[in-house]
């Protein structure tokens, strides 16, 4: 019983979450003169319109979970991560390199080494970050940011002068590196949903079984509960806080790839970090970080966010999503106090009970 | 030469001006124990609403606009910068998780309300009246450094100086900045001598919206001259750069900051400079962040911030 109420409550912040996000967007569009029920509506129809539409939802939702599942990782062992942007770019660079370097390698070989490079490139660049923490005691969150806009300037210098001559984007890879299936093409109405999909939600178990199931896991989480008496009980805080960037980096890696060689398939000239990284995050938080949380709040990105393209139709402009989007993540960042209000509601309704948290 | 020292001197100034702005604000949050990631996004708030008001008034505030403008973008950078002050101190949200929010809902409702103003346009009109270039009375006339430092320069930096100056005198010499400080370092020993702990860290966090409001502003005044989705990217986290770099010290943050305002200018003007044009500009765009990264680890390593920066403080009963 008290397990199950439990579960009920871990769920309702979430469902709270999304349900004022989504009241606060339509305020804001009653406020501007729109009809929130139009605006909607239309976000519906461009996230299930047609099987297109729905390709892409799932296009836009691979990336997130893999960041997404970085992001837990991370924050598993006490770390936040926020620099899976940059991570990602770095795998998404290495990818789209060693795609354009070795384009006749059998696919079966090219595409395997790509995501390979990419995961390895990425936790490359979380690593550091780790690294610094473990060593030095150096904030991960400072330094995940600087490192965001290290790559991101890098990145762009590679498309310009190395990759390119003078170009805003590379060539496209070939066929052999890319991500891209028939099957889905067809079956999601020519939409850019590729094979990405399959990596992500192979990830997802991964990830399950070895945050749960495994050693590396229980020493990972036991560090990020407690550090001094994981090491009181034998086990290295150091190794632990860098393995646990690494694996995080690796996945932010992936998404990466999946967006150099499944979406775009090419490097181009970035304005701003990646979204995916920022949206991973909050896909983590949302998801409250477990992998089926994880899976649902990228469907719900992707419905929003591909859904919101659709909203300029009636008028309404699509930023209104970002807005919602991040009012979401304000009500899970104060979930304490949702949690509160349902506490003073229950308690009102029925005889008051201590000692449940 | 003395013409190429002007020209470095003064568009490293134009850049520095909103990086020293912002990152004092940043430090009078952490000062009190708030971190601020969402510099970011109340600089794009401030930038906005600058444009807004500059628009909209300057055909009757004339050459006062831009300086009016600075103070309307602070004072909506004030009401934004409320949300993280809720967040954080009240409702005791993640300091990280509420300053992300902070930059995720930023460029989402300023392009929003751009659409509505703009008729759908993703950015603003350009702007009339702008900060131009500002000579000081009779400085100017030093020979030499008259010539690089006060002639045809930027106003908006000499009042950050200046603000920066104020804001050291405030956190080390007034009984304000001293609670504030308290607040950031022990707030249960702050709150058992008396001191409003939640009201110190509020003023530490809208201190930071003003200021980074008014940092916003003079990015559009100054450099950008419209507002779009990409007026404001990346300028909020090299202030927090420059407010760790600093040490959270307003002097050292204001030198930090112009260090990393010429090093930016440098990656925009440095075609023209001889020896900087034989330089990748990328160098120049990543060196404040490579810089910022070795400071933490050679010379800060643990905790130099204040001490109980980035933790929700709750008042026990």
């Amino acid at each position: 019983m008290s397990k199950r109420s439990t579960f009920i409550k871990s769920l309702a912040v979430p469902v709270i979450s999304v349900l004022a996000g989504l009241l606060l967007g339509a305020m804001i569009m009653l406020a501007f003169g729109y009809d929130p029920v139009e605006g909607y509506n239309a976000m519906l129809i461009g996230a299930f319109g047609r099987s297109y539409n729905v390709g892409e939802v799932f296009r836009l939702a691979t990336p997130l979970i893999l960041t997404g599942l970085g992001f837990s990782v991370a924050s598993r062992a006490g770390l936040f991560n926020i620099g899976l942007s940059g991570q990602a770019l770095c795998g998404w660079i290495a990818s789209i390199w060693l795609a354009m370097t070795f384009p006749d390698v059998p696919k079966i070989l090219l595409v395997p080494m790509c995501i390979i490079a990419g995961a390895v490139a990425g936790a490359f660049w979380a690593g550091i970050a780790g690294f610094l923490r473990a060593q030095f005691g150096t904030s991960e969150v400072i330094v995940t940011i600087m490192m965001n806009y290290i790559i991101l300037y890098i990145s762009n210098y590679l498309v310009r002068s190395v990759l390119t001559k003078n170009a805003d984007a590379t060539t496209q890879i070939s066929a052999n590196a890319s991500l891209r299936a028939n099957f889905l093409y067809e079956l999601s109405g020519h939409s850019r949903l590729n094979m990405g999909i399959f990596l992500a939600l192979a990830m997802l178990v991964v990830v399950w079984v070895l945050m749960k199931r495994t050693t590396t896991g229980f020493e990972i989480r036991s560090v990020g509960i407690n550090p001094f008496a994981s090491e009181y009980a034998g086990m290295s805080a150091k190794k632990n806080i860098v393995l646990a960037m690494l694996i995080s980096g690796a996945l932010a890696g992936m998404a990466g790839v999946v967006e150099g060689l499944g979406t775009f398939q090419n490097l181009y000239i970035l304005n701003s970090s990646l979204e995916i990284g920022f949206d991973g995050m909050a896909v983590s938080l949302l998801g409250g970080g477990n992998p089926i949380g994880i899976l649902l709040s990228a469907v719900l990105f992707g419905i929003l966010k591909i859904g919101g393209l659709k909203m300029p139709s009636v008028g309404i402009p699509k930023e209104i999503v970002e807005i919602v989007i991040a009012a979401i993540i304000f009500f899970i960042g104060i979930s304490y106090a949702i949690r509160f209000l349902l506490d003073k509601i229950a308690v009102s309704k029925k005889a008051p009970k201590k000692g449940e948290v | 030469m003395v013409e190429v020292l002007s020209i470095i001197v003064s568009s490293a100034l134009v850049y520095s001006a909103p990086l020293i702005f912002t990152a004092l604000g940043g430090t009078f949050s952490e000062r009190s124990g708030v971190v601020n990631v969402g510099l970011e996004g109340i600089m794009t708030v401030g930038a906005f609403s600058a444009t807004v008001f500059n628009l909209f008034t300057a055909s009757t505030f004339g050459s006062w606009t831009p300086w009016l403008s600075l103070l309307f973008g602070g004072l909506i950078g004030v009401v934004f910068s409320l949300i993280h002050a809720v967040a954080t101190v009240n409702l005791r949200a993640d300091h990280i998780v509420s300053g992300t929010v902070v930059n995720l809902m930023a460029p989402g409702l300023t392009i929003f309300l751009t659409k509505m103003i703009f008729d759908g346009h993703g950015q603003s009109d350009l702007i009339k009246e702008r900060f131009g270039k500002f000579s000081f009375p009779f400085l100017k006339d030093i020979p030499i450094i008259g010539e690089i430092f006060f002639k045809d320069t930027s106003a908006p930096a000499y009042v950050a100086i200046l603000v920066a100056v104020i804001a050291y005198f405030i956190i080390f010499k007034t009984k304000f900045g001293l609670r504030l400080r308290s607040v950031g370092e022990n707030p249960q020993a702050a709150d058992t001598l008396g001191i409003n702990v939640y009201g110190m860290k509020y003023a530490g966090v809208l201190i930071s919206g003003l200021l980074g409001g008014i940092g916003g502003a003079v990015v559009v005044q100054s450099i950008s001259g419209q507002f779009s989705v990409s007026t404001i990217a990346g300028q909020g986290f090299i202030s927090m750069a420059a407010m760790i770099f600093g040490k959270w010290n307003p002097i050292y943050v204001m030198g930090a900051a112009i260090f990393f305002g010429l090093s930016q200018s440098l990656a925009v003007i440095g075609n023209t400079i001889p020896l900087i044009n034989q330089l990748e500009p990328v160098w120049l765009q990543v060196a404040p962040y490579v810089l910022t990264l070795l400071v933490l680890v050679l010379f800060i390593g643990r905790s130099q911030g204040p001490k109980a920066n980035g933790q929700v403080y709750v008042k026990s009963k």
